[in-house]
């Protein structure tokens, strides 16, 4: 990346967010991925005058975010998404769809975690029948987790 | 006066994709807008698990047709940062004509559609037919009319000679001239700024705060367009971004108008400056991308966003989009309470939705 990752931590999101904002810098977006079985990276990114700025929070599963869109409301839809796309909770969303923008009652939760749906397809009992594959055609499948099916055969 | 709640979309005459509002409204006027996305959300970001780098192109692609060349080039620069690989510079001044030629079209289909949305179907169709040529040069000179398919990891796949790019700059005369036409009906007539001057006002502070871009954002005053950084061969162009101060409909309009002819300006001095040479780097030797990067370029709608990272493999760790309907989104929000419920279909098209963006 060629500009400069700030560290954050959860309890000083909001602070730095608000001190981003009086210095000028509107929000961007957020970009969401899932490191490991137990934490997700979360990259704030902030523009002042066509320059980038990023804060990087790493966020445990399970454990609450602070959301940012009562500093800066473009965060709702964005922090939404990432409710229904990771699993994340943002705690004080201005509009809160508890992981409903796009996901129906019957839809797979946290469909972007691949450490997460992995472990789920992954059996207890001995069962081994992922309900769900995005892989190619041809593609293995049965006891091959979904999100690494093609991993290995997707040369053009 | 009682609340009522009506269902604006998914499906309704102004849309062509789906998207619904719930509208609270009292006695007219709009008193809040809730929205509800993921009627048609296709999951493309999760397609970097199982497709290659090299693959993905196609699938950056198909997340929006109409400007299907500047996902692929957003992509394509995001990669070739990440991977050490230096474009040629031919290939850098025909993404940018390529990209210019997209924006125009959208554009013409924005104007078209939005003349529709209050009954101007004789403007519908004269935009619709200028854009026709657009999309005759767009398959001339890359095989295809809508999803063009020419950006590549280090350059482009195809290389128009000297006599179609004189055949191209012929072609932009007669567009220019036929939409300059439609400057007085588009821009004066009664009926177009009756039902858009005033009409969904997003001001300056607003536009920023809320994170609006594109014409969104320079329709309210703020002068910050992707281009202006530089990127393919934007640097080397005198780029200028199209500004206007009011912050309605109407100044959104005006915004595409003028940026029509300024993509025409931008594709005449890309083929005029085109340097001679080759049109693609190759890869050979080159390491799976390793490293994270953000990049930004112009869409039609705005500023579009890419942030890749990849592990050293032949599948990147991830791929997100944030696409301009995306960041539009929030300041609609905001805009339309306030409104007469009429006067919704005009101003949420205002903004040029493209659904099949968002719902990626």
């Amino acid at each position: 990346m060629r500009e400069a990752i700030i560290p954050v931590q959860a309890d000083a999101l909001v602070g730095e967010a608000a001190k981003l904002k009086v210095q000028g810098y509107r929000l961007v977006t957020l970009s969401c991925t899932e490191l490991d079985e137990t934490s997700i990276d979360i990259l704030y990114h902030f523009d002042k005058d066509l320059a980038l700025k990023h804060l990087r929070l790493t966020a445990r599963k399970g454990e609450p975010v602070p959301s940012i869109s009562p500093v800066y409301f473009a965060a709702l839809l964005v922090e939404n998404e990432i409710q229904d796309f990771f699993g994340l909770t943002f705690e004080g969303l201005a509009v809160d769809f508890k992981g409903m923008l796009y996901l129906e009652e019957e839809a797979i939760k946290m469909p972007y975690c691949r450490f997460s749906l992995r472990a789920a397809a992954t059996p207890a009992d001995g069962e081994n029948t992922p309900e769900v594959s995005i892989a190619p055609a041809g593609a293995p499948s049965g006891d091959v987790a979904p999100q690494d099916a093609g991993r290995e055969s997707t040369t053009p | 006066m009682r609340k009522t709640v009506i269902p604006f979309g998914p499906q309704h005459p102004v849309l062509p994709e789906p998207i619904h509002l719930k509208l609270t409204i009292e006695d007219e006027r709009i008193t809040e807008a809730v929205p509800a996305l993921g009627y048609v959300h296709r999951g493309l970001e999760r397609l970097a698990d199982v497709r290659d780098y090299h693959q993905m192109i196609q699938v950056v692609e198909r997340v929006c047709g109409i400007c299907s060349m500047i996902h692929a080039a957003c992509y394509c620069q995001g990669v070739e940062e990440i991977m050490g690989v230096e474009v040629p510079p031919r290939a850098k001044y025909l993404r940018v004509m390529w990209s210019e030629l997209h924006r125009i079209q959208s554009h013409l289909l924005w104007m078209g559609l939005f003349a529709d949305s209050f009954g101007f179907e004789s403007v519908f169709m004269q935009f619709w037919r200028i854009r026709e040529r657009i999309m005759d040069i767009s398959e001339a000179t890359t095989g295809n009319r809508v999803i063009v398919s020419v950006n590549v990891i280090g350059g482009v796949r195809r290389n128009p000679d000297a006599e179609q790019l004189r055949w191209v700059l012929n072609q932009l005369d007669w567009v220019e001239e036929e939409f300059r036409r439609l400057e007085a009906t588009m821009l004066e007539d009664y009926t177009v700024k009756k039902r858009t001057v005033g009409k969904g006002v997003l001001s300056k502070a607003q536009a920023y705060e809320l994170g609006a871009v594109g014409p969104m954002l320079r329709g309210s005053g703020v002068a910050q367009d992707a281009r202006q950084t530089g990127y393919a061969a934007y640097g080397e162009l005198y780029f200028e971004p199209v500004v206007e101060t009011d912050g309605d409909c109407y100044a959104r309009s005006k915004v595409r108008f003028r940026e029509v002819l300024a993509s025409v300006d931008l594709i005449r001095r890309a083929i005029n400056r085109l340097p001679d040479g080759e049109v693609r780097t190759k890869l050979k030797g080159k390491e799976n991308p390793v490293g994270e990067t953000v990049n930004r370029v112009e869409q039609p709608r705005g500023e579009l966003l890419y942030y890749l990272k990849g592990k050293g493999e032949k599948t990147l760790d991830r791929v997100r989009i944030r696409t301009p309907t995306f960041a539009n989104l929030p300041p609609l929000l905001v805009i339309l309470p306030g409104m007469y419920l009429s006067d919704v279909p005009v101003v949420t098209l205002s903004i040029d939705p493209c659904i099949s963006c968002t719902e990626r």
